[in-house]
């Protein structure tokens, strides 16, 4: 990250292009195994997103990092995660934005048409569809460290603090929010 | 001092609403009954028990905005969400057709009722009529009126009055707009959703995002250029006179600078829009009206730029309440 102190005085950083150039190279089959099995427990601990998400719980969506030379395919139920270098056609929607910034939608740190508002944030397909996802994540209260850090077994606190400081480094504290305390 | 009235679109926006200070917090059914009826948003029969039984623990009250217009036909669900909510324990519930408040003042006499802004009631006349043929007991005043405005219908007026302080802004005919309704077939005020997100779209092109309503293409955004809602009132179209905004600007309300005025003129409550907008939002903007509050009542200085970045078009506007037109 170019400025891990951007997250609280103003935009969130973006990876810089050199570590996204360095990253090219890496396989994407551990990460895709490791983030399908976050995407599996967030979908056993809080099926209320799909309720909020109703008749889009099915949907394909896409998700682009802006900064990350990789991308991302998410779909709610039954919960499957691929991890691609480019996105395919015929996805419900595609939702692309920095890295941080789609951490920070994840966590609602950051308020999505806020950053439609400042164009950080570009949506294309099913409008209906992306509101719908949106409104169900920002309902769940997603603490991503946690989830994360639930990979780790009998390793998960001190994982879960190693995300914690990953997280403040990528996001501030708490993203959007922070700005105005 | 002035209460603090605070959208709430979810559960957890709720509760960053009343942790940032809310003195009341306003939802609706996740249905056509309200006027935010947007794809994962609003509250189930059983999110809104449990929601006002948190937000009484902490001393903070729940309005429920039933303010749609019963479709001929359909007026069974608007009386059964009047029911449920009165049922669920409601402070009070916002409505804004008549015959509503006419079933809600005769089946539930005892209930609190205020008017929505969505009844844009703007003249003591009106606000007697609600007054005295339903008791209600709050009018939420449409964003018409100026601050002297405001302190001549609070003093005339039997009802207490509340105002938007900040927040998205319609084309001043709330309740009477039809112009999503022309693109989409759907209709703010019988539906409660406007631009309705089935109907828009998004397309990157070489000159930036283009956004269109039901087909109608609306605007163009540069590649950095602030955006705005997909609105029709918000739409930028060419015209004999030339391009641009011909509705008005995509900019968000923040009255901020006028809360001294709108205490002065009697004011009994202070509303913030956004129903549809994150916990972000809820959280960022109940606490920088909490603190602008305080300050008030203290004297001292507040930080009067610091809602910019959640404002549509990243900018902001004293509305009607600085008249510079007539």
């Amino acid at each position: 990250m170019n400025d891990p102190s951007a997250a609280s005085s103003g935009p969130l950083p973006t990876i810089p292009p050199l570590v996204a150039l360095a990253m090219r190279p890496l396989p994407l089959l551990p990460l895709q195994l490791a983030l399908g099995a976050v995407l599996r427990g967030i979908h056993r601990r809080n099926p209320a997103i799909f309720d909020r998400l109703g008749a889009h719980a099915r949907a394909r969506f896409g998700i682009k990092p802006i900064d990350l030379p990789f991308a991302f395919v998410v779909e709610a139920k039954p919960p499957r995660l691929s991890v691609v270098r480019e996105l395919p056609q015929g996805l419900d929607a595609r939702i692309s934005a920095s890295l941080a910034n789609l951490l920070a939608l994840l966590e609602g740190r950051v308020d999505g048409d806020a950053l439609m508002f400042s164009r950080e944030l570009v949506v294309e397909g099913d409008v209906e569809a992306v509101l719908a996802l949106r409104n169900a994540i920002d309902d769940a209260q997603l603490d991503l460290a946690t989830e994360l850090s639930s990979l780790f077994g009998p390793l998960g606190a001190p994982a879960r603090r190693a995300f914690e400081a990953a997280r403040g480094h990528v996001i501030g504290s708490s993203g959007q929010s922070e700005q105005f305390r | 001092m002035m209460e603090l009235i605070c959208p709430a679109g979810t559960p957890a926006a709720l509760k960053s609403a009343i942790d940032a200070g809310a003195d009341a917090i306003y939802c609706g059914f996740n249905d056509e009954t309200n006027a935010r009826n947007f794809p994962g948003l609003n509250f189930s029969r059983d999110e809104l028990r449990k929601a006002i039984a948190l937000a009484h623990g902490r001393g903070a009250k729940i309005l429920v905005a039933i303010n749609t217009f019963p479709r001929a036909a359909a007026v069974d669900i608007w009386h059964r969400a009047v029911d449920d909510a009165v049922s669920a324990g409601a402070d009070a519930l916002i409505l804004a057709d008549i015959g509503l408040m006419d079933y809600t003042a005769r089946r539930h006499p005892n209930q609190r009722l205020h008017v929505s802004v969505q009844a844009a009631a703007a003249n003591p006349d009106a606000i007697a009529f609600y007054a005295e043929n339903f008791g209600a007991r709050r009018v939420v005043l449409p964003r018409v009126l100026s601050v002297p405005e405001i302190a001549e219908i609070t003093r005339e007026s039997a009802c207490e009055t509340e105002v938007f302080v900040f927040g998205g802004l319609c084309v001043m005919a709330e309740g009477r707009c039809s112009l999503s309704s022309y693109a989409t077939g759907k209709s703010p005020n019988m539906q409660g959703v406007c631009s309705p997100p089935s109907h828009v779209t998004y397309e990157q092109t070489a000159e930036g995002t283009k956004s269109s309503l039901g087909g109608f293409a609306i605007n163009r955004f540069g590649t950095s250029e602030p955006a705005g809602y997909p609105t029709l009132c918000k739409g930028r179209f060419s015209t004999a006179q030339g391009a641009g905004y011909i509705f008005e600007d995509p900019v968000s309300l923040d009255a901020t600078t006028l809360l001294r005025g709108l205490r002065d003129a009697g004011v009994t409550a202070l509303k913030i829009e956004g129903r549809q907008r994150g916990r972000a939002y809820v959280e960022s903007v109940v606490r920088h009206f909490r603190h602008a509050l305080a300050a008030l009542e203290s004297g001292s200085e507040t930080d009067i730029a610091s809602l910019k970045p959640f404002t549509e078009g990243q900018a902001s506007t004293l509305g009607a309440y600085r008249k510079t037109w007539r």
